[in-house]
């Protein structure tokens, strides 16, 4: 009986760890991209803004992925004849999209708005970490359902005011707790609506 | 023969015993049969939740053992990578998650109905009504909906083929010169072009083009579903072919001659709409409703919106026409014959009430009934002096008006005779549909070079050398007019998915050595056209306002002509019976016959899905001894055909109805096969009803998929009508009709939140059309099931159009309600589910997470309402490709063993909140619209936040008028509906009162 007991609560630990280890959700694996595009570089280094690149962040559902052009905006000039940027030279002039590999997944009966969350004050880096550190993107967060009812429920705990959403490397200032009750009136962002099911499911 | 009378005299005594207002959904209820108990009683009926009979457990047992393996697996090694594709060179204005709507317009029988195609990342997913466009004001019809289905559908023709073998456009221009070579030299003798009905000014300048180049070549028309009786009828009236168009708004008095103006006429949207408009009482002191009259034979939607119901048979409503018109004019003398068929006190009632509103009263003859009866109606307009006023008239908008029947009689003659050579046939689909007599087939035979362009390689395109694959109208350019003439440009929305080609690209191809795009040929004929000033701005406005400006027909006048009256009605002979064509309210000609959505949609009245039937009244199906699902053989004219009896409360007695547009044999995986086809008895010189029917029964026990008796709801007064009368003396007459007493309730009180969504249904405005049913469907991705699971009770739909009848069977009123989730604040349905998948939301909405659903069904089980739907069996189709393009991607999919029901768009209320939020500003009223709401063409649906005392759904429950369905059982539904007013004559009077039962 001891066995069996002990036989099952091992399982059901090894299935915890399972569920929450990077295998499963995929933190920290960094994606090898068809481009050496480095997140470190564009934006640690020279700065670029977010939204150079992610264009409908604040108006849409998805951030987007810029189209080749964007990225020859600059390329046609800086660093025409580097060989890691071939397979953009390639894609523009053979009119063929560069296909990515998709770093943060979602399920499908999930309904994400990236343009509310960023009106709302969820730093960009609250979800996404330090991209201004990475060379390669990987996850930060699981991405879980607890992990976005971790914010859902205390919303006050995350959110900045809204001109540091951009910042990378924002530090929570001591009295987050007061000054994230003080933005979620101010934003009016309804706590009990953050729960309902249908916000996010339809 | 004994059963049906002894139930029909069931029937009787049953109503009899029912006290107070009685209503009743089918006769299967007054029988009392266990049938109809099976469907009251259960949510879904007995062996619902069976398996699936070709697996077995074994089987399922290995299925299962290896799905849960690999399954277990794939877990382990988390989701496979997924790739993102973004653009090369992004395209303007294309926001990802952001859908574009265009302006395009969709035609039937050559008539536009304007359109706002919606595009997500260039995949067109929905359809909505232009508000713009005169034909459709905002609002479509079931078809416009479920043609978006069409485009994706998997069996639509997609490559060029000859001879049934594989070719290419190429090849077929190479096969087709030599040809067009010959005929140059003789003018185009042996060339002949078949068309349905065109309104495209593009398209016929083409076809003068042609003739001008091959001066002996002849276009012909044909569609089976025509309006050669309205052009006859204007000519014979005012010696000139004139096109009516009516403005029921402006009309107090309505007289419909077997005319159903609100769902089979050309601008029955915006007829819908303008009738509803002058039905629509929110409060007592609003202006004078008006009153509609309904000649009818067989039962339609304008019979079931009338105050007054005649059941006539078709060809004696040219009598009532004569004695209409005798009537209103001065000459009073009776007809003795007459009497016999009309009922004196109706023609003497119908004549004094549009006496009395001169100027205000409209007659409308219905396009199925012959020339002289729209003549008459005409007359009784001038007469009147309505014309001008309720109705007006404009030059033919199909662009050359000929009788098509004697056009296509005159190809067939010239194809038998051996004289036409080279046939092309644009669209059409006259193997299927040309009237029997004709032998087109056999004649089509006899043309050495046969073309067939056309959506699908239908019966014509398997009978030609080459089959062409059409282009679907959001993959081409084209243009088209309205009812009343308005021209739209058709702009397509996508690249044509397969090898296909427009109309216009194929003449192109005759007229031209090197044929255009059908882009470049409509905006050259356009160019043309506009004449002088700006093109680019004209064509950039026209595109993008879906109507050309200054293009509705203008008014013509026209005088009335002395006609000929003398000539008798032919009489019907006595004792036989009278067989009427209609064309189906769902498949249409047979050109919808491979929708699964319109096969599946119940159709108004008699609720059948995936069939057509034969309809007979229920005297006159006691007569022959016939019950519904009895086989019959139908002798018409030395033809015969089989077909199931349905028997039709209301229907005129001693007359059959039925539908065309089933019995396909080439229609695809959906549509080859359901049904019978009533083209194999239609004969040409009588296209709509002919006399000395005779019926013989052949078999029994033909399941026909009705939905009329599913999700039956046992309780009272769920539909509530009164009339204008008693609701003038006595406001207060709905609410005297509700059973509650003090409310109390165990369960907490609602949320008190900024919004609060709910629904109110004017049953006034409602007309049964089903253009929610499928907007919903097609908003929702929501699945079909097919006729099987219909007859179990497995159906999908969200929103159900509930259809009762009230009185006797043989004339009953109907009426229709459309029913969904009632959102209800205490909502049995959550109390009961053992994993909390559906709960309430912070704003009333009564949510369903799928994710959570394990299927129980204990909710669909609790559910007064039965508006909760469960996926059986794998519904959703996730393999077939096409299909995936059509899905919403803002609703999932759902999957095997869950449970759904009405969200009320709940993507749309998101879609809404976050667009407001990002502007910083509170939701505005009228803002989230569901897609009900958004189809519906007389605006009976009304969503919004009850919250607000100002928005137009909490003004409309303020209503006195307004009831909660069921609202006894303290449910506290969101969804309430305002009761329906009728208008009777008194004159004409038999309506019982209502609150008769409470007084």
């Amino acid at each position: 009986m001891f066995v069996v007991i002990s036989l099952l609560v091992g399982l059901a630990a090894i299935a915890y760890l399972l569920i929450n280890s990077p295998v499963v959700t995929g933190v920290r694996i960094a994606r090898t991209q068809p481009v050496a595009y480095s997140h470190a570089l564009h934006v640690g280094e020279l700065g670029l803004d977010c939204r150079y690149c992610h264009t409908p962040v604040e108006v849409s559902n998805t951030a987007g992925i810029p189209p080749t052009e964007t990225c020859m905006g600059c390329h046609a000039e800086i660093a025409p004849d580097s060989l890691a940027l071939a397979p953009v030279r390639n894609s523009y002039a053979q009119n063929k999209p560069i296909e990515w590999v998709r770093v943060h997944n979602l399920p499908d009966y999930v309904y994400f708005n990236h343009a509310i969350h960023v009106k709302q004050g969820v730093g960009c880096e609250t979800c996404h970490g330090r991209i201004d550190q990475m060379p390669v993107v990987a996850k930060t967060e699981s991405m879980q359902m607890s992990w976005c009812l971790d914010c859902h429920r205390n919303p006050e705990n995350h959110i900045r005011p809204r001109d540091a959403v951009l910042t990378m490397g924002w530090t929570a200032p001591t009295d987050q707790a007061e000054m994230g009750s003080t933005l979620v009136a101010e934003y009016g962002i309804e706590k009990a609506r953050l729960m309902d099911c249908s916000v996010c499911h339809r | 023969m004994d059963d049906s009378s002894t139930s029909l005299a069931e029937i009787q005594r049953q109503l009899e015993t029912k006290r107070g207002r009685a209503y009743w959904r089918g006769l299967e209820e007054l029988l009392d049969t266990e049938a109809f108990r099976e469907f009251l009683h259960r949510e879904f009926p007995r062996q619902a939740s069976e398996w699936l009979p070709s697996l077995s457990r074994r089987r399922f047992l290995q299925l299962m053992g290896a799905s849960l393996a690999l399954s277990g697996l794939t877990s382990c090694a988390g989701a496979a990578p997924e790739k993102i594709v973004p653009y090369v060179r992004a395209p303007e204005e294309t926001i990802p998650g952001h859908p574009l709507f265009f302006a395009t317009a969709m035609q039937l029988g050559g008539y536009a109905l304007g359109l706002l195609a919606q595009s997500q990342l260039n995949r067109p997913t929905k359809l909505e009504g232009n508000p713009d466009h005169p034909a459709s004001l905002g609002a479509t019809d079931a078809f416009a909906q479920a043609s978006i289905l069409t485009l994706y559908d998997p069996d639509r023709a997609q490559e060029v083929t000859h001879e049934g073998n594989l070719s290419s456009w190429a090849d077929f221009l190479a096969a087709l010169g030599p040809q067009l070579e010959r005929q140059r030299t003789k003018g185009g003798a042996g060339l002949r072009i078949l068309t349905e009905s065109v309104t495209s000014p593009t398209l016929y300048s083409q076809l003068q083009a042609i003739q001008t180049q091959f001066p002996n070549a002849v276009w012909h028309q044909y569609e089976p579903v025509n309006r050669d009786n309205v052009y006859a009828g204007a000519q014979l009236a005012f010696d000139t072919a004139v096109e009516p168009v009516y403005r029921l708004d402006q009309a107090s008095v309505i007289v419909s001659l077997d005319a159903d103006f609100v769902s089979a006429m050309p601008g029955h949207v915006r007829y819908a709409r303008d009738f509803a408009s002058g039905r629509r009482v929110e409060t007592s002191s609003e202006r004078a409703h008006n009153r509609l009259y309904a000649i009818e034979s067989s039962p339609s939607l304008v019979g079931a919106e009338a105050d007054h119901r005649l059941a006539l048979r078709a060809a004696e409503v040219e009598t009532f026409a004569r004695a209409l018109a005798q009537a209103v004019s001065d000459e009073a003398a009776v007809d003795e014959d007459r009497a016999t068929v009309i009922p004196e006190d109706w023609v003497a009632a119908v004549a004094q009430d549009l006496l009395a509103n001169t100027g205000a009263g409209l007659v409308i003859a219905g396009d199925h009934q012959p020339p002289i009866v729209h003549a008459l109606a005409h007359a009784i307009n001038d007469r009147l002096g309505n014309a001008g006023k309720t109705v007006y008239y404009i030059a033919p908008v199909v662009a050359n008006p000929v009788n098509q029947t004697e056009s296509l009689r005159a190809l067939v003659d010239a194809m038998a005779a051996g004289k036409v050579e080279l046939l092309l046939i644009l669209s059409a689909n006259p193997v299927y549909n040309a009237p029997a007599d004709l032998g087109f087939p056999d004649a089509l035979a006899q043309v050495p070079f046969r073309v067939h362009l056309g959506l699908y390689a239908d019966e014509t395109g398997a009978q030609s050398q080459w089959q062409i694959p059409e282009t679907h109208y959001l993959e081409a350019w084209s243009d088209g007019r309205g009812h009343d003439g308005a021209a739209t440009i058709q702009q397509p929305l996508i690249q044509p998915l397969y090898a296909g080609r427009s109309a216009h690209e194929l003449l192109d191809a005759v007229i031209n050595p090197e044929p255009r795009s059908d882009h470049d040929i409509v905006r050259e004929a356009w160019r043309q056209r506009a004449g002088s000033g700006d093109f680019d701005a004209f064509w950039q406005r026209s595109l993008h306002d879906g109507v050309v400006a200054d293009s509705t027909g203008s008014p013509v006048s026209v005088t009335l002509s002395n006609f000929d009256l003398s000539t008798p009605a032919v009489p019907l002979t006595p004792g036989t019976l009278e067989i009427n064509f209609r064309p189906d309210p769902t498949t249409w000609d047979g050109r919808f016959a491979n929708n699964g959505w319109l096969q599946e949609l119940p159709k108004p009245l008699t609720k059948l899905t995936w069939d057509n039937a034969a309809l007979f009244s229920p005297t006159t199906a006691a007569e022959f001894g016939l019950a519904s699902g009895d086989l019959i053989e139908l002798s018409y004219r030395n033809r015969t055909v089989q077909a199931p009896v349905w028997i039709q409360p209301g229907h005129a007695d001693g007359a059959v109805t039925v539908h065309l547009g089933y019995g396909r044999t080439h229609a695809g995986q959906v549509g080859t096969g359901a049904g019978f086809d009533a083209y194999a008895l239609r004969t040409a010189d009588a296209p709509w009803f002919g006399g000395e029917l005779a019926v013989r029964k052949v078999g029994e026990g033909y399941a026909l998929a009705s939905t009329q008796l599913h999700h039956s709801m046992e309780g009272r007064d769920l539909v509530r009508v009164g009339t204008v009368e008693e609701f003038a003396c006595d406001p207060g007459f709905v609410a005297a009709m509700d059973h509650t007493a003090e409310v109390i309730s165990l369960y907490p009180e609602p949320i008190q939140s900024e919004y609060g969504w709910g629904m109110a249904i004017d049953l006034n405005a409602c007309n049964g059309c089903n253009a929610c049913v499928t907007a919903c469907q097609a908003e929702n991705n929501i699945p079909i099931v097919g006729k099987e699971q219909v007859l179990k009770g497995r159906e999908m739909h969200w929103i159900r159009l509930d259809h009762y009848y009230e009185g006797a069977p043989e004339d009953p009123a109907t009426l229709h309600q459309p029913v969904l989730c009632m959102h209800c604040e205490k909502a049995p349905c959550e109390v009961v589910c053992p994993v909390a998948a559906t709960i309430h939301d912070q704003e009333g909405l009564n949510t369903m997470t799928y994710n959570r659903c394990v299927g129980t069904r204990y909710c669909a089980n609790n559910c007064p309402y039965k508006v909760r739907r469960f996926n059986f069996l794998e519904f959703s189709d996730f393999t077939t490709e096409s299909l995936k393009l059509q899905r919403n991607p803002n609703v999932t999919v759902r999957a095997r063993g869950v449970m759904e029901k009405c969200t009320y768009c709940v993507q749309r209320i998101n879609g809404a909140r976050i667009a407001a939020e990002l502007a910083g500003r509170p939701i505005a009223d009228g803002e989230a619209v569901t897609a009900c709401q958004a189809a519906c063409p007389t605006q009976a649906i009304v969503f919004g936040n009850i919250h607000d005392p100002n928005s137009r759904v909490a003004k409309l429950k303020a209503s006195p008028l307004n009831y909660g369905m069921l609202a006894e059982l303290n449910t506290q539904p969101r969804t309430t509906y305002l009761a329906k007013l009728r208008n009777p004559n008194p004159a004409l009077e038999k309506l019982t009162l209502a609150g008769e039962n409470h007084a």
